[in-house]
């Protein structure tokens, strides 16, 4: 699994990062940054939870 | 083979469905929805969509959906249920089709309430709530109009009224209360949101009422206010809140009390589950309070859970009760402005400041239990709040987590 985030339609809200901080992470720059293009198979559920609630639908994966 | 039906294919309808096929459900799923569109995003509407012509239409499509085989389901779109037996396990639509369900999932969500002389609204009045209205509405403000009069400072007319500025066109702001946003924020927050506005050019106009529309000819000229002044406007926006889609139920057993009535678990009757704008439980995170949330998140996070529910009710399994912290977001100029929780007695600003329109506001209740946080322009505190109001955190601790 390939974690892409669509930075143009990203706003910082870090509700990814509440659900998955290992890969997601808001700093106190307000940029999100990716942590883990890559997370292996025990973080797939989180990840594609995160996919979910993203509110600007800006987070896709590539299986 | 077990059939589901789903009632209102939007955020919340949609959710429950894809969640229910996560879960292995192999059954028919029939959505029905009243829109002829597949399901989409609301919260682009009154945002980007409305400034910037060039927002593509097909972005807007909820991701479960870009594909509609990816749910299997039996779409009805542009089909309204017009009754429920609950008795005999029946759907009734518009055109006459029964639908028998073993479960069956109610997400109608709400709809604009609206102003008595303006209703339907017509020739220059705008409600925005779908995709078409949002069409209509940035069709005429695309038009050359100079002037817009907004009636009702809630979220949708204050992101409208920011939407317009961006345009470019002089906007007036209405509401009856005393500050924007009153059914949601304090004063003060609501009063910094009325600031904002003027900041950006709006005439923000308080504590007074829209008494009728203006109109001599065909078109709207623009609104009386109950002061007796006049608004001149070409386009007139009304926003003054939603009522829940539950007519059609008036006939099952179903209880409705502004909203569908349905237990901790989201179960509203055996075998019927409701989520989104249009459900009503107690949630036992905040006591047991009797809460019907008008947003997204809740849409999302209710669909989910209910379509498990379902699920768990139709095999006999066992359910935690839903138990969320509420959160939502509102885009406005640049600012955004987010409130983990519930407003609370108590509150206290512990990072940044009014003033400069980025800070925390923590929220508690009586006995200094954190009950909600506001936050503009602090996204990452909003969500690490959210954790501390579930987590049953004091306001101390939050001061110093959050500071
Ligand atoms: C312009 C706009 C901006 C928003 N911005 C934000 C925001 O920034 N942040 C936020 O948190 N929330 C926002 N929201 C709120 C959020 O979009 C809603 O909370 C969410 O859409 C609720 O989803 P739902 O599925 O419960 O109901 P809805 O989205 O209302 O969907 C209900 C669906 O059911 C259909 N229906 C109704 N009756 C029937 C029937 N009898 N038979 C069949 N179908 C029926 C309706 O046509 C509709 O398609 C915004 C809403 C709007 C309108
Ligand atoms: S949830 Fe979406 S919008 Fe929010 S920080 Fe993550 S990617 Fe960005």
């Amino acid at each position: 699994m390939k974690v892409v985030v669509d930075f143009d339609l990203c706003e910082s809200n870090a509700v990814c990062m509440a659900i998955a901080p290992e890969v997601f992470e808001v700093r106190d720059d307000d940029f999100l940054y990716v942590l883990n293009e890559h997370p292996g198979p025990e973080l797939h559920d989180k990840v594609r939870e995160a996919v979910e609630r993203c509110p600007k639908q800006a987070i896709s994966v590539v299986e | 083979m077990t059939t589901i039906v789903v009632v209102g294919a939007s955020l919340a309808g949609t959710q429950a469905a894809q969640a229910m096929r996560r879960a292995g459900f192999d059954g028919r799923l029939v959505m029905v929805g009243a829109e002829p569109h597949y399901p989409y995003d609301r919260p682009p509407l009154s945002k980007s969509y409305l400034v910037d012509a060039e927002v593509d239409e097909e972005r807007l499509r909820l991701r479960p959906t870009v594909d509609p085989d990816v749910l299997a389901a039996d779409w009805r779109l542009g089909r309204r249920a017009v009754a429920l037996d609950d008795q005999r396990s029946v759907v009734e639509l518009d055109d006459g089709e029964q639908l028998g369900y073993d479960g069956l999932v109610i997400a109608t969500g709400a709809r604009p309430r609206r102003l008595p002389m303006a209703d339907p609204p017509t020739d220059g009045v705008f409600e925005l709530r779908t995709l078409d209205d949002a069409r209509a509405l940035r069709a005429a403000l695309a038009a050359g109009p100079t002037r817009v009069a907004v009636c009702g400072a809630g979220f949708i007319g204050a992101e409208v009224a920011a939407s317009a500025r961006e345009r470019g066109l002089e906007v007036t702001l209405v509401d009856a209360a005393d500050a924007p946003l009153d059914r949601v924020l304090d004063t003060e927050a609501g009063l910094a949101v009325a600031d904002l506005h003027r900041d950006h050019g709006v005439d923000v106009r308080l504590g007074v009422g829209v008494a009728d529309i203006d109109r001599s000819g065909p078109r709207v000229d623009g609104m009386v206010l109950s002061d007796g002044s006049i608004v001149a406007a070409e386009v007139v926006v009304v926003g003054i809140g939603v009522v829940p889609n539950t007519e059609w139920l008036s006939s099952s057993t179903l209880t409705i009390d502004d909203g569908i009535v349905a237990d901790e678990t989201c179960l509203a009757a055996p075998g019927i589950v409701v989520a989104g704008d249009v459900a009503r439980w107690p949630n036992p995170r905040f006591g047991g309070r009797s809460m019907r949330v008008e947003q997204w998140d809740n849409a999302i996070d209710m669909g989910g859970y209910a379509g498990r529910r379902l699920l768990a009710a139709l095999d006999g399994g066992r359910v935690e009760p839903f138990e969320p912290t509420p959160w939502f977001w509102s885009d406005q100029y640049d600012r955004k402005i987010q409130l983990a929780g519930v407003v609370g007695e108590r509150r206290e600003v512990v990072q940044g400041s009014v003033a400069e329109r980025r800070f925390v506001q923590i929220y508690g209740d009586g006995t200094g239990r954190l009950t909600g946080a506001l936050c503009w322009n602090r996204p990452r505190q909003a969500i690490m709040a959210r954790q501390l109001v579930t987590d049953g955190e004091t306001m101390d601790a939050a001061r110093t987590k959050l500071a």
